[in-house]
């Protein structure tokens, strides 16, 4: 899986942006979204995922469960 | 400097003349229309020169946050380049801007480093009186450190005569001193409202810390600890430290004496305590939960009780994280991201410093009267103290209509002279389609603590309505100096008591108003 970020909570507030280890945000049209294949939910990086735990919005970034589950060194 | 004829000039003269002088010089020379402002520069009370050594004097006689005589002639501005941040304050709602410094429910125009660095040289070349950039959010600067600094590299560039300043919330201080040094930022605010974690963990849900969310006094431990710690790592790199202090009733409210201790101790050169602002539709937790800001007599007696060695900001006006103007007056409407872009910028070096010693010696001029009036109350020595506020523009002249006035200045008057203790914001637009009728109601609300009120110009209605709330409306020092005013205004009130022609009335506290400020006149 991957996470995502719900648009419509948003802030644009860019803090989760330079949090993420793999680079996996940037903005597009005024919001943040996570590239999901870029995304590796923090795994071999950080205990829990950065955007999560730095977005001042709770339930922002969410998993997506659109995505098969994030396999470490795939 | 001539400061019995400068004087002589401003007072034949209800408009600061010469200063207008020069902005239509540098209009000309610049081919270019100035709107607005007509000759802001004036002074104020507050700490002065004989009152600190002279390289501090040097650092903050023109800056309008570290001087509250300064308030009244400089103006800043800040540039919204920061948007994340690294905490979470129940205050703060971060879908607006950072509620630290800036008002809350206003979202500023977030700009590039690139943008901001052209929106200070339009400014700068069109406010020569616009002497301090500062950057305050809308998030922490320092949780942007790449925005951050890369702006300040390119106004110092570009406008070297310009003074850099921050404000943080502390968590990332100490990580950038170093940075703060070499970039010759020399005044930094940290927001201090607590040193006990307890009483933090009440304030800050969580902070972002080594890659994780820390919450309660876990998080307020680790919070206090860095600012303390960057407070003092930029005392001793001789970098000038205001500390803003958020006065939360039932909160804070005692222990921020405390808190004024340990700054103190650890070198802060000036203390800010500033109301809650907390409403429902800020959305803020302290908005929701109905936790209510302060009075205007419970922060007045709170600073007063910090007053001692250490000077204590009453001037502050909270603003917002794009503000462009003298304190209390935003002009951020004329330089919109949009505007700027289209502004031929001519940076001119001589022309703002023709200007800012014109109003040098305005500031002379008004301590001159000041002074002279003060003698004259020399003898008269009583308890008694009132409050008066005054309707003004920014020139330390009584200069503004009653109907207009967006705030209140407050002096307190004593036999030791008149002194600025604070201001009230007035500014009725944004409550929402408030009636003639209520919007005096609230303006009566918000000096209800005042005595007299001071204006160039008033309407009949409004003037009955202040009697029967006993308020005196006071139009005869209509553009003269607020200070040499007052004084007067006291004298006679002193000499009316004595011959019996009124008594003296104690007043009521007064409300300091929640709303977020809106500039309106786009
Ligand atoms: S979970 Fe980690 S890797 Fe995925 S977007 Fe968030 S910060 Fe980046
Ligand atoms: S931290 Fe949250 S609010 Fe801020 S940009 Fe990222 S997703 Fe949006
Ligand atoms: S917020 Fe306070 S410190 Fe900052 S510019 Fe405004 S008055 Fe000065």
């Amino acid at each position: 899986m991957t996470y995502k970020i719900v648009a419509s909570q948003c802030t644009s507030c860019s803090a989760c942006e330079a949090e993420c280890p793999n680079v996996a945000i940037s903005e597009k049209n005024g919001t943040f979204v996570i590239n999901p294949k870029k995304c590796t939910e923090c795994i071999g990086y950080f205990d829990v995922p950065q955007c999560v735990a730095v977005c001042p919005v709770d339930n922002t970034c969410v998993i997506d469960n659109s995505y098969p589950r994030y396999q470490a060194g795939a | 400097m001539d400061d019995s004829r400068s004087f002589e000039t401003y007072e034949a003269e209800p408009a600061p003349a010469p200063l207008d002088d020069i902005m239509q010089k540098i209009a000309e020379h610049k081919g270019c229309g100035t709107s607005g402002g007509s000759g802001k520069a004036s002074c104020g009370s507050g700490a002065s020169e004989n009152d600190m050594p002279a390289e501090i004097w040097e650092k903050v006689k023109n800056h309008p946050c570290y001087s509250e005589e300064a308030h009244h002639h400089y103006a800043r501005m800040h540039v919204a380049v920061a948007p994340a941040c690294n905490i979470q304050c129940n205050y703060c709602n971060r879908k607006y801007d950072c509620a630290n410094e800036s008002r809350p429910g206003v979202v500023s125009e977030k700009l590039s480093p690139e943008q901001a660095a052209k929106k200070v040289l339009a400014v700068a070349s069109a406010i020569p009186q616009m002497t301090v950039l500062g950057i305050a959010g809308p998030g922490d600067p320092l949780a942007n450190p790449g925005k951050t600094f890369k702006t300040f590299e390119l106004i110092a560039e570009a406008a070297p005569d310009i003074k850099l300043c921050l404000s943080t919330n502390g968590l990332a201080l100490p990580d950038h001193v170093e940075t703060i040094k070499k970039f010759n930022v020399d005044h930094v605010t940290i927001t201090i409202n607590m040193t006990n974690p307890d009483i933090g963990a009440e304030i800050y849900p969580w902070v972002f810390w080594k890659h994780k969310r820390v919450t309660g006094k876990e998080a307020a431990k680790i919070l206090t600890d860095r600012q303390l710690q960057g407070l003092e790592m930029l005392t001793a790199n001789g970098i000038l430290c205001k500390v803003n202090s958020v006065m939360i009733p039932g909160i804070n409210d005692d222990h921020l004496v405390t808190v004024n201790r340990e700054v103190k101790s650890r070198g802060a050169f000036l203390h800010n305590i500033m109301p809650l602002i907390s409403s429902p539709e800020h959305g803020t937790v302290f908005g929701l939960n109905g936790q209510r800001g302060p009075s205007a007599q419970e922060l007045k007696a709170l600073q007063d009780s910090c007053e001692g060695e250490m000077n204590m900001m009453r001037h502050c006006r909270q603003c917002r994280a794009d503000a462009v103007g003298l304190l209390g007056e935003d002009r951020s409407a004329e330089f919109t991201t949009e505007k700027i872009m289209e502004m031929e910028v001519d940076y001119d070096l001589s022309a703002r410093q023709a200007y800012q010693e014109k109003v040098e010696e305005e500031r002379q001029a008004k301590v001159a009267a000041r002074n002279a009036e003060l003698e004259t109350l020399a003898g008269e020595n009583v308890e008694l103290k009132i409050l008066v506020a005054v309707a003004t523009k920014g020139s330390g002249r009584i200069n503004e209509h009653f109907g207009h006035a967006d705030e209140f200045q407050i002096y307190e008057l004593s036999s030791g002279g008149a002194k600025f203790v604070g201001h009230r914001r007035v500014d009725l637009y944004c409550q929402g389609g408030y009636g003639e009728e209520d919007a005096l109601e609230t303006v009566i609300r918000a000096i209800n603590d005042c005595t007299a009120v001071f204006v160039a110009k008033i309407g009949h209605c409004p003037k009955e309505d202040l009697l029967k709330a006993g308020i005196e409306p006071v139009d005869q020092y209509a553009y003269e100096f607020i200070e040499q005013s007052a004084i007067a205004y006291f004298k006679d009130y002193l000499a009316k008591i004595k011959s019996g022609e009124i008594t003296h009335v104690t007043r009521g506290d007064a409300t300091i108003r929640q709303g977020a400020f809106v500039s309106v006149d786009a």
